[in-house]
């Protein structure tokens, strides 16, 4: 039913955006995340859509002109990296706050110091608190797919949430991929048009926004957002069955590869899983028992689901692509030992910190955690919990056992 | 033009009861400007005094839309709701025309805020920026900003036993923003409200961005008398603190020339903030705060000569 093409995860994202037709983008350029805009800037440029553009001077500034737009009373997007959405945090938290449903292309590029451009999790893991939905791309059809969905979930009346959408910066920003696009009418009826609340300029009906919160209500407002994102959860797997319907493709909150019978398992997110499935099917071919989880939704983490996707499992590597330094592991590590921690069935669990700043992840490094795996499932031992993977460093034990 | 028995019929779009303090020059510059608009406005505030003391949930002061997100942002704030704005116009969603203020403290403006205020500036949205001047961050307890006059005492630029208040000069944010030829930029002050006015009514007649900055007395910061607001406004125009002028695409008019241009001890002597400067031994500095003046007071006049 869709149209076969060959485009770049950024272009996807871009095309996307270009059928969705939003009311303002405001962005910054940066790397790798500028061909979001560029290329949505022709589209402005050649009037196939009716968005303004704002190009600002900051990222900071995107992010606040995105607010006073959202607050104003219609639909925006924008799309930045690493660096880029530092800048926005302090904005973060105030779109999210106040109830923005603002759509945002993250495209994952590690944090400096030392400054880099390539992709790892450090820019949209540090935002994971920031009360933005995430969700997690592993290609450019799934980057495609997601960015239509984002505007569904965040605009949903149980919802109004901002939402981020995550690829891997130039492994899947900028690699030509082969995907599947819907026409455009049917990504216009699938977002359907924007229901402004409260907008700004209804000048007949004067409302304020950003009111000093004090001890007497903070509480309560924040507790609303906390409920938000708890409905969002179910607005979610809607969405994404519903555009299961129309496109025959996607994932609910996680991708699960060969689980039902998986003794050990490796959980990954975005583009690496991709090169897991390739091991997966290698070993599955020798009979061995190995499977891939990859989740989709990190905010709201959905705990009861992704715990009992692994219960059965006896031994677990988490992969994070993105380290919380000081903490025993990474970010999803730390998410899915919670997860854990109320089930009956506990599988054992490691951590790997890999792919910072893009470093790549071959096959036989993942060989070599499943191996791990299986040691670890035999004789009930970890070796150790969470430690650095395809790094130098005499160290690193990993790869001398 | 506007006429003060009209102003003074319309009703305040920031209402009383508000938590500013007694004397504070901020709600009558909001006032007197909004008041002028010839379309219902639509607002934007950075945070400081203004937001935080008209806007305790669930209160607010304000009657028309209004919206303050964070402290640096009041510029791109408003440049997303004027596009918005220009977005829904285009699909025919709105029709009537509306006047886009963002107000911002001198904090908010000439320091964090700036580069945002630029950036908008350079854009060229249709809004006006006001930006009312008490030289200091008020809001957080009268640190020094770069607003903050030569010689002024503030909690982070005290007056000590070796030095003397802030040691360096204010920024002239007014002149940068001229620099960006913008199509309308002035200074004004609370007491001519007749000349803030027609400021105001020039600037939201602009296709474009316009800036108005305007001094604003803070008896807390400035350690003045509340009563003496309006009168210490008038003072720092007549000691040429303050000029008031205009300068529309780029040709400057100074609005008022002081017959007999006030010593400035005029101004300082009745601020608590400059006390020290009056001891013998600070005696150069003062010579030195007048020279200052006069100096920028003739660089104006030329300017306004060409
Ligand atoms: C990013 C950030 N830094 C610091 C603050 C703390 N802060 C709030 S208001 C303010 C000073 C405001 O000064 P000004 O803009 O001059 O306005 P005034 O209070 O004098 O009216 C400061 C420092 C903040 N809210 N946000
Ligand atoms: S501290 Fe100064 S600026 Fe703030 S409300 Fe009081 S008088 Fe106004
Ligand atoms: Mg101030």
């Amino acid at each position: 039913m869709g149209k076969l093409v060959a485009l770049t995860g950024n272009i996807a994202v871009a095309t996307a955006m270009k059928q969705i037709n939003p009311d303002v983008c405001a962005a910054y350029p940066i790397t790798p995340a500028t061909q979001v805009m560029e290329q949505f800037s022709e589209y402005v440029a050649d009037g196939l859509v009716d968005t303004e553009l704002i190009a600002t001077e900051s990222e900071h500034s995107a992010m606040s002109a995105c607010i006073g737009a959202a607050a104003a009373g219609g639909r925006v997007m924008t799309s930045t990296s690493s660096q880029g959405l530092a800048l926005m945090w302090e904005m973060l938290y105030i779109a999210a706050g106040m109830r923005f449903p603002i759509t945002l292309a993250c495209v994952n590029r590690a944090l400096s110091a030392p400054i880099n451009i390539h992709g790892d999790h450090s820019d949209s893991m540090g935002a994971r608190d920031s009360g933005w939905i995430q969700i997690y791309a592993e290609n450019a059809q799934e980057a495609y797919d997601n960015q239509i969905q984002t505007v569904r979930i965040a605009e949903h009346m149980d919802v109004r949430l901002p939402v981020m959408s995550c690829m891997d910066g130039f492994i899947t920003s900028h690699a030509i991929d082969s995907l599947e696009l819907l026409d455009d009418k049917t990504v216009r009826d699938f977002v359907g048009e924007y229901k402004a609340t409260y907008p700004l300029l209804d000048v007949e009906h004067p409302v304020t926004y950003g009111a000093l919160d004090l001890q007497d209500y903070f509480m309560e407002h924040k507790r609303a957002q906390a409920e938000a994102m708890k409905n969002s959860r179910k607005v979610i797997l809607d969405v994404a069955r519903e555009y299961k319907k129309i496109s025959g493709r996607g994932f609910e909150y996680f991708e699960e590869y060969y689980m039902d019978d998986a003794e050990i398992a490796i959980v990954i997110l975005s583009s690496a899983a991709g090169t897991v499935k390739v091991v997966v099917d290698a070993m599955r071919a020798k009979g061995e028992k190995v499977g891939l989880l990859r989740p989709r939704i990190f905010r709201p983490f959905p705990y009861a689901e992704l715990a009992d996707a692994l219960s059965n499992v006896k031994a677990v590597a988490v992969m994070d692509r993105a380290d919380s330094t000081g903490a025993e592991g990474g970010p999803l590590f730390m998410e899915f030992k919670s997860a854990l921690y109320n089930n009956k069935k506990q599988p054992l669990m490691i951590n790997k910190i890999f792919g910072l700043g893009g470093r790549d992840l071959m096959l036989p490094d993942i060989e070599m955690v499943y191996r791990e795996l299986r040691d670890t499932k035999n004789t009930g031992k970890i070796r150790t919990i969470s430690e650095y993977i395809t790094v130098r460093g005499e160290e690193a034990a990993y790869g001398k056992a | 033009m506007v006429k003060l028995k009209d102003l003074i019929q319309k009703e305040p779009i920031m209402e009383g009861g508000h938590r500013m303090c007694l004397g504070c020059g901020a709600p009558i510059i909001v006032n007197l400007i909004l008041r002028t608009s010839d379309a219902p406005v639509v607002l934007a505030n950075a945070t400081g005094c203004l937001e935080v003391a008209s806007t305790i949930f669930p209160y607010t002061a304000w009657r028309a839309p209004w919206m303050h997100s964070a402290f640096e942002n009041a510029a791109a704030t408003a440049s997303g709701i004027e596009t918005m704005y220009r977005a829904l116009r285009k699909k025919g969603k709105i029709n009537k025309k509306i006047n886009f203020v963002a107000f911002g403290g001198d904090g908010g403006t000439y320091d964090i805020g700036f580069q945002s205020l630029s950036g908008a500036l350079e854009r060229g949205h249709r809004f006006l920026y006001v930006c009312y001047d008490n030289g200091a961050y008020m809001n957080t307890g009268v640190q020094r900003s770069s607003s903050t006059p030569f010689g002024a005492a503030t909690t982070t630029s005290p007056a000590g036993l070796v030095i003397q208040g802030k040691l360096q000069k204010r920024k002239d944010l007014t002149k940068i923003v001229v620099a960006h030829n913008i199509p309308y930029v002035a200074q004004a002050s609370p007491h001519n409200w007749l000349d803030l006015t027609k400021k105001a009514e020039k600037a939201f007649a602009v296709d474009g961005p316009s800036f108005l900055n305007v001094v604003s007395p803070c008896p807390p910061g400035w350690k003045s008398e509340a009563k003496d607001t309006i009168g210490l406004s008038k003072i720092a125009v007549d000691t040429c603190f303050w000029p008031l002028y205009e300068v529309e695409n780029g040709k400057y008019t100074i609005n008022y020339k002081p017959k007999e241009k006030l010593p400035i001890e005029a101004w300082l002597k009745p601020q608590g903030r400059f006390r020290h400067l009056f001891k013998p031994e600070n005696a150069e500095l003062l010579k030195q705060i007048q020279q200052d003046i006069d100096k920028e007071w003739e660089a104006l006049q030329r300017l306004a000569s060409l």
